[in-house]
């Protein structure tokens, strides 16, 4: 029989640094879209859940020329030769060929962490706790998203919960393909500055493959050539060159010797 | 002589042993492995289908989001049935414990499927043009509701494993594991990620 090929979607995101000013609310969203649990008082910004993390760089020079970028930092949806999959032992990471997600199917994964010690970006979180949640807060845990156990590694996966819902509401109306105005993680939702663009790459005319085209925008380790689908914007010099420092940091990591 | 009776011995042995670990393994076990719990109260689909001439859409429909709304909420049977209706005990039930205190009715649902797992009744009967009966069997067509089993190790439905406990099942409603799902979608030539069907 005939194998069907879905329409393949490349989902991806630029990130526009010099919109962005640090507030935070990305990361507060996706905790909350994606039942990530609140903090316990032991964990630290090693052992917590910080799907998103918010990383401040600042360009070292005295006010009144001071400037500081803040980058977002999560799951790069890594395209070729994607890290975590290739070390996983369980298969519980997977390439979706369908939207280029790198899946991460918790309730298999057994705890090992050697995902979190392939992934360049350190984009993978490890329960090191239980998950706990106050009686109010499990009134609003996201049905969509199924919480996690200790002892398993969790990470963005582009709120697919929410790709889910949209690929519903196309299926209600006899369509197998959805409308990207109903696929909006919730990161780019809650951005009050707008600097997060999310859409198919695969798309000339979206906006988000226009400006991953741009010159002005850059991404973070692409010596790996793991081909990220996550885009960083900016105009300013020193970001461009700080990105770039922390590409040719060393020979040493060059993948294939 | 002797010599052969004690050669005997040995597989009859065997043989006792191996019934009595069959009988434990095959009739034994399922019996410790399934808790029988009862529904709340009973329920005729039929009377509510072929007598009274209801549609499934009636009570199971979609909600304009595409999500599929399952088992209606007790207002909906309220909508009919804010007055006993009949003279049995489900009647009775129904509506003095749980429309006229406004509670919903905590049903079993035989085919509530872990949590991880993801279904879309709108891609299934909309795209895939399957029937519910395909996985829910002629539960429409019941006059009352099964004795619903839970495993006690797992927590979940009996019907997730299917009635026969050797795992080949003979209809195509019976068992929702997700090699039923995988199979059924290989048959379709569909090739879908793990976060097709997982959240």
């Amino acid at each position: 029989m005939e194998t069907t090929v879905e329409k393949k979607s490349r989902y991806g995101m630029v990130i526009n640094l010099d919109r962005c000013n640090g507030c935070g609310a990305c990361a507060v969203a996706c905790a909350v879209e994606n039942n990530v649990p609140p903090a316990l008082t032991a964990m630290n910004s090693r052992t917590g859940l910080t799907w998103l993390n918010l990383i401040p760089v600042s360009n070292n020079e005295n006010y009144p020329d001071n400037e500081t970028v803040y980058i977002p930092m999560f799951c790069q949806q890594c395209e070729n030769d994607t890290p975590c999959v290739k070390v996983c032992p369980q298969n519980a990471i997977e390439f979706d060929e369908a939207t280029g997600i790198v899946s991460q199917i918790p309730q298999r994964c057994l705890g090992c962490r050697y995902c979190m010690a392939a992934c360049p970006y350190h984009a993978r979180y490890f329960n090191w706790w239980d998950p706990e949640w106050t009686d109010g807060m499990k009134q609003q845990l996201n049905p969509a998203v199924s919480p996690r156990m200790r002892g398993v590694v969790e990470k963005c996966n582009f709120c697919h919960g929410r790709l889910h819902a949209a690929r519903e509401k196309a299926a209600a109306n006899g369509s197998s393909e959805i409308d990207m105005n109903d696929y909006v993680p919730a990161c780019v939702e809650a951005c009050p500055e707008k600097a997060i663009v999310f859409g198919d790459l695969n798309d000339p005319d979206s906006e988000v493959s226009k400006l991953s085209r741009d010159t002005n925008t850059f991404q973070f380790l692409t010596r790996l050539d793991t081909k990220p689908k996550v885009y960083f914007y900016s105009q300013k010099n020193w970001v461009h060159t700080m990105a770039e420092r922390a590409m040719t940091r060393t020979g040493k990591e060059e993948l294939y010797g | 002589m002797e010599n052969i009776i004690v050669n005997y011995r040995g597989p009859i042995i065997f043989g006792i042993g191996f019934l009595l670990s069959l009988i434990i393994g095959w009739f034994l076990f399922p019996m410790a492995l399934y808790k029988s719990e009862a529904q709340p109260l009973q329920y005729n689909h039929k009377l509510h289908v072929t007598d009274q001439g209801m549609s499934c859409e009636d009570c199971h429909a979609f909600a304009e989001s595409g999500a599929f709304q399952g088992i209606p909420a007790v207002s909906k049977c309220a909508e009919c049935h804010a007055e006993p209706i009949g003279e049995t005990d489900a009647e009775k039930i129904l509506v003095e414990e749980y429309i006229t205190p406004n509670k919903e009715i905590p049903w079993k649902v035989y085919s509530r499927q872990p949590d991880n797992a993801y279904f879309s009744h709108a891609s299934h009967v909309t795209i895939g043009k399957m029937d519910c009966k395909d996985c829910h069997g002629s539960q429409g067509e019941s006059e009352q509701l099964r004795t619903y089993q839970v495993n006690r190790i797992s927590g979940y439905s009996r019907d997730i494993w299917g009635p026969n406990i050797s795992g080949i099942q003979s209809e195509s409603w019976q068992g929702m594991k997700m090699d039923k799902c995988i199979r059924c979608h290989d048959d379709r030539g569909r090739r879908d990620g793990c976060i097709a069907c997982h959240k």
